[in-house]
């Protein structure tokens, strides 16, 4: 057995690569663009909800907006960890995003136009996120699962806040119901979206099941999201904007209408709605925070030689 | 930025409570250590997770190398007698 033999024979009987193991250079390509992706996602989320945090109707709701966008920043942090670990460096990954190399999820180049949008990326975006990321807390690679546990750990209580800010304004005024109505109106087909192409369309899917990164294809888990959230939308009282939404009592599924692959791949080439406001404030923070980074190192050093001096 | 100008990497451990020993929670960026666990304490304890921090640089950890798995850890797995399982004593010793 080869090296590469070795490897698929070892993925196949579910056990664990860690860092300093020998892998192939495309399972590491492919975990690195995954994982990058993942966490660019979690860092240009925070752009939509932080656009709220000031406007927020109460306290309370201030709070909760807040930690809710903290924990994204920390999601961020531990998977550009897990994803340096395979080698690459933090500045090279941050750069990627910056010049457009690298994708994040393009559910965050849509805008959140109401106070409603944040309840809805909550129930149904982070909703979506869980499903994808429940199974990768068992993917083939220790420290993405790693990350992943802790991130759907703190996913959970994302979700559930969402719901309720719409179980809020659905048990509200006419206008405040209507908010929420016209919110999941915008955001259910971009939210389906977010389990990428068609299986017979992803050039990903087939090797990453092989290497255990997937444990479930696009279109089972969007299938399974569908199945999930229709009766939670039932409960709100809103209406799921696809008149092709219906149970399959034959297949135990809900059947539901064609998703606009054009917009996918209109939005995913980098012209949706918000592609260039979202990059240019991850440019412009990068930028205006440089000074804070070289203070910060500059300190340490002098700090460092001050106490070396006093040692000799 | 270009590399020798990024934050070093540091380790970080946390213990959950008192009683309990540190355990490695994950890595992150810092120009120094006292920055490293004020950044652990936002990034690894925002629930609580946490009583006491410890991070270390990981330029300063020296791992086994993976393709010294077998002449570091086989040498175990023959010496089963190591383990209480491996003696058979008499029903009427109850509790050994």
């Amino acid at each position: 057995m080869n090296m590469n033999e070795r490897f698929e024979a070892y993925i196949a009987s579910d056990a664990k690569i860690e860092p300093k193991d020998w892998m192939p250079d495309a399972y590491r390509k492919t975990l690195i663009r995954q994982i990058s992706q993942h966490a660019h996602s979690e860092v240009v989320g925070m752009l939509p909800e932080g656009n709220w945090v000031t406007r927020a109707p109460s306290l309370l709701r201030k709070s909760i907006l807040l930690a809710k966008v903290q924990d994204e920043a920390g999601h961020g942090l531990y998977l550009y960890s897990a994803c340096e670990t395979l080698g690459v460096s933090r500045d090279d990954l941050i750069a990627d995003l910056h010049s457009g190399k690298a994708k994040y999820s393009s559910i965050f180049n849509y805008p959140a136009t109401s106070w409603a949008d944040m309840g809805t990326i909550g129930w149904l975006v982070d909703g979506a996120a869980i499903m994808n990321q429940v199974p990768l807390c068992k993917t083939s690679y220790g420290p993405y699962a790693r990350a992943m546990v802790r991130v759907c750990k703190e996913e959970s209580f994302h979700q559930r806040q969402g719901f309720q800010i719409l179980l809020a304004l659905c048990n509200g005024t006419e206008e405040q119901k209507a908010m929420a109505q016209e919110s999941i109106n915008r955001w259910w087909w971009p939210a389906l979206m977010m389990f990428g192409p068609r299986d017979e369309d992803s050039q990903h899917t087939e090797e990453s099941m092989r290497w255990r990164i997937k444990r479930f294809t696009n279109d089972e888990l969007r299938q399974k999201f569908i199945d999930m959230t229709v009766p939670q939308a039932e409960l709100l009282g809103l209406t799921i904007p696809d008149p092709d939404l219906k149970w399959n009592e034959e297949r135990g599924h809900y059947d539901f209408g064609e998703i606009n692959w054009e917009e996918f791949y209109h939005v995913i080439r980098g012209n949706g709605p918000c592609n260039k406001e979202r990059i240019a404030a991850r440019q412009q923070a990068h930028d205006e925070g440089a000074w804070v980074r070289e203070a910060a190192l500059a300190h340490s050093k002098k700090r460092a030689a001050q106490s070396s001096t006093h040692a000799a | 930025m270009n590399a020798s100008n990024a934050w070093p990497l540091w380790e970080v451990f946390v213990r959950s409570r008192q009683g309990l020993s540190h355990r490695h929670v994950g890595s992150l960026h810092a120009p120094d250590a006292e920055m490293a666990i004020q950044n652990a304490r936002d990034v690894y304890t925002r629930r609580q997770e946490g009583v006491s921090i410890w991070v270390l640089p990981a330029s300063a950890i020296t791992a086994s190398s993976p393709a010294d798995k077998d002449c570091l850890f086989e040498p175990a797995n023959d010496k089963i007698y190591r383990h209480p399982t491996f003696y058979d004593l008499p029903d009427e010793v109850k509790n050994m």
